[in-house]
């Protein structure tokens, strides 16, 4: 990988300026006459004017429920929403449409499997679950949840002092009695870039179900489901420019159809009386309520915005920006990177330790000149207590990053360790 | 935010109160023993309370996390200890009137001493939970001590989170 000097021409078919043009939020000056610099994009990106538009203009001109409404609007609105729906299926290359299912984010989406795995009697005593201990929250408590309900144990991979997955015990972990199998593709906190296709392999290879938390993923990387192999696929929209209040899980359409529901309520029906229901097939089954629908339109126009640019050149972009934040991070005497220390299979989000400043009070300081950095356990806190840490400064990138902005943070970190000397 | 209002909320005397806390570390005797967190931030303490009759006897603790929440605690000890549980929960509240004021509470020295360095973090929504954090612990073994004193053969223990 080469970094090139200057914001404009890390590829030649990537040009950051005209990107950051797109993103109105990024020309924000805050109070103090400070430019904003935006480094918390792992947490939510931020939006372009493609996806605010369409957001606006499905409210200001389209609008009405949908499914249900027979008048023009609604069959308006309903085309917008399953449109939406055509796009994110395309983007994942997702065999059929029906196999996206709309839940509110990537966390409904985990929570939704697991109990639905549950309820289908697929996880039971005696059953393993095998996750990671390098999850984010929402890959653990839900599966801690079915476990604990149906007498079944958990149990996770290790990961290294370089926080890479331990493999080591794959063979010890994975095993008949594993009914499932879920992992996080790209770590929230680490950045690895996790070998999912080897842990699929082992998966498959005992008949477990695999569910991968795509959450970094989807936004940074291209991702084919049809070629993944694994059963069922998380991610959120408000991380891939899209808005907030719409996740997507994506399931094997046989398996989906042979699930029972959710949540129970409106759209999800076949028929109902007061003595029982029958379900729709996949995705309404899965989807009771009124679904988020300018959300769906905003992500249809949010998953275009990144197909126009090239899902390849964005991940181009996050491998070099990545690279040069990691090289100038490290040249702080007193930061130590927590995480993979080489961008070699690692997502753009570096979370480090500044010694003797509390990660709070560098995110202050940072604030304080206009950076927006994440400071916390990052709902990540197994994978801090692996690193003996209770909490650290997370900095993220995306395709709208430059190498001023680092170059910014760094000059800002600086600072912090002076004022706090 | 610039830097006057980094040196508002970074008083020199909270970062000489975080650089030197005051009363660190778990002593005995206590009659209650509480573990409060932050749950966004991960932030926790634990905390002791020895009451010796009416008056505080003691307040010992091992906290983790920022300067703020540190500094707080470390003069909550000197607040409180010396002092009537009555007097302490007075304090207490005016703490807690401060740091929910938004800016606009002037503090009062006599009462809040050191204190009134925290002025400042009312102004930091994000960071008025650090602040308490301490106090909300220290209110919360003191309650379970005036049991626990009322029957002495008992060491109530709790863990909880910070419901703030």
């Amino acid at each position: 990988m080469t970094v090139v000097e200057g914001t404009t021409t890390d590829t030649a078919s990537f040009d950051v300026a005209r990107i950051r043009a797109d993103f109105p939020i990024l020309g924000r000056v805050l109070p103090g006459d400070l430019p904003l610099v935006y480094l918390d994009s792992a947490n939510t990106s931020q939006k372009p004017q493609q996806v605010i538009d369409a957001i606006s203009d499905h409210y200001r001109l389209h609008n009405a429920n949908v499914a249900r409404a027979m008048h023009h609007l609604g069959a308006e609105a309903s085309a917008a929403f399953e449109l939406g729906r055509d796009k994110v299926a395309a983007f994942i290359n997702a065999p059929s449409r029906d196999e996206v299912v709309y839940t509110k984010n990537a966390s409904e989406a985990l929570n939704l499997v697991a109990r639905v795995l549950g309820d289908a009697g697929r996880v039971g005593e005696g059953d393993e679950v095998v996750i990671t201990e390098m999850e984010h929250h929402s890959n653990i408590v839900p599966w801690q949840q079915l476990t604990q309900r149906t007498g079944a144990t958990l149990r996770w991979f290790g990961v290294t002092d370089e926080g890479r997955l331990d493999l080591n015990e794959i063979d010890s972990l994975i095993t008949e009695r594993t009914k499932v199998v879920s992992l996080t593709w790209v770590s929230n906190m680490l950045g690895t870039i996790n070998p999912v296709d080897t842990v699929i392999a082992k998966a498959r290879s005992v008949g477990a179900l695999v569910v991968i938390d795509a959450s970094q993923a989807v936004p940074q990387m291209p991702v084919d489901v049809a070629a993944l192999g694994a059963d069922f696929v998380a991610f959120t929209g408000h991380k891939l420019v899209g808005p907030t209040g719409i996740g997507v899980l994506w399931g094997r359409y046989d398996l989906l159809a042979e699930l029972p529901p959710f949540l129970g309520g409106g759209e999800m029906i076949e028929t109902v009386t007061m003595q029982g229901s029958t379900y729709a097939p996949p995705p309404a089954r899965f989807e009771a309520g009124t679904p988020p629908i300018a959300q769906s339109v905003g992500l249809g126009a949010a998953v275009d915005y990144l197909s126009g640019i090239g899902m390849e050149n964005v991940a181009a972009h996050e491998q070099a920006i990545t690279a040069y934040a990691l090289g100038a991070l490290q040249e702080i005497d007193g930061l130590t990177v927590v995480g993979p220390k080489e961008a070699v299979d690692r997502g753009g989000a570096v979370s480090f330790t500044l010694e003797g400043v509390h990660p709070h009070d560098v995110s202050q300081l940072l604030d304080s000149r206009g950076i927006a950095v994440r400071a916390g356990h990052h709902c990540a806190k197994p994978a801090h207590l692996r690193f003996g840490v209770q909490s650290t400064t997370r900095a993220s990138f995306y395709l709208y990053t430059t190498e001023q902005e680092i170059d910014a943070l760094v000059e800002g970190l600086h600072h912090t360790q002076k004022y706090f000397a | 935010m610039n830097t006057a209002a980094m040196d508002s909320l970074y008083q020199e005397i909270i970062l000489d109160h975080y650089k030197h806390p005051h009363g660190a570390g778990l002593r005995e005797p206590f009659e209650a023993e509480v573990h409060h967190v932050n749950p966004t931030c991960g932030d926790e303490i634990t905390l002791r309370v020895h009451l010796d009759g009416e008056t505080v006897g003691d307040v010992s603790y091992d906290a983790q996390g920022c300067s703020i929440s540190q500094a707080s605690v470390s003069v909550l000890n000197d607040l409180v200890v010396g002092k009537s549980v009555t007097e302490g929960m007075t304090v207490l509240d005016s703490f807690t009137e401060l740091m929910q004021g938004k800016g606009q509470v002037e503090p009062d020295e006599d009462v809040l001493e050191d204190g009134i360095a925290f002025a400042g973090v009312a102004q930091f929504p994000a960071r008025i939970k650090c602040a308490l954090l301490g106090w909300m612990a220290w209110k919360d073994a003191v309650s379970q001590a005036l049991v626990t004193s009322a029957a002495p053969d008992n060491t109530a223990t709790s863990t909880t989170g910070d419901p703030a």
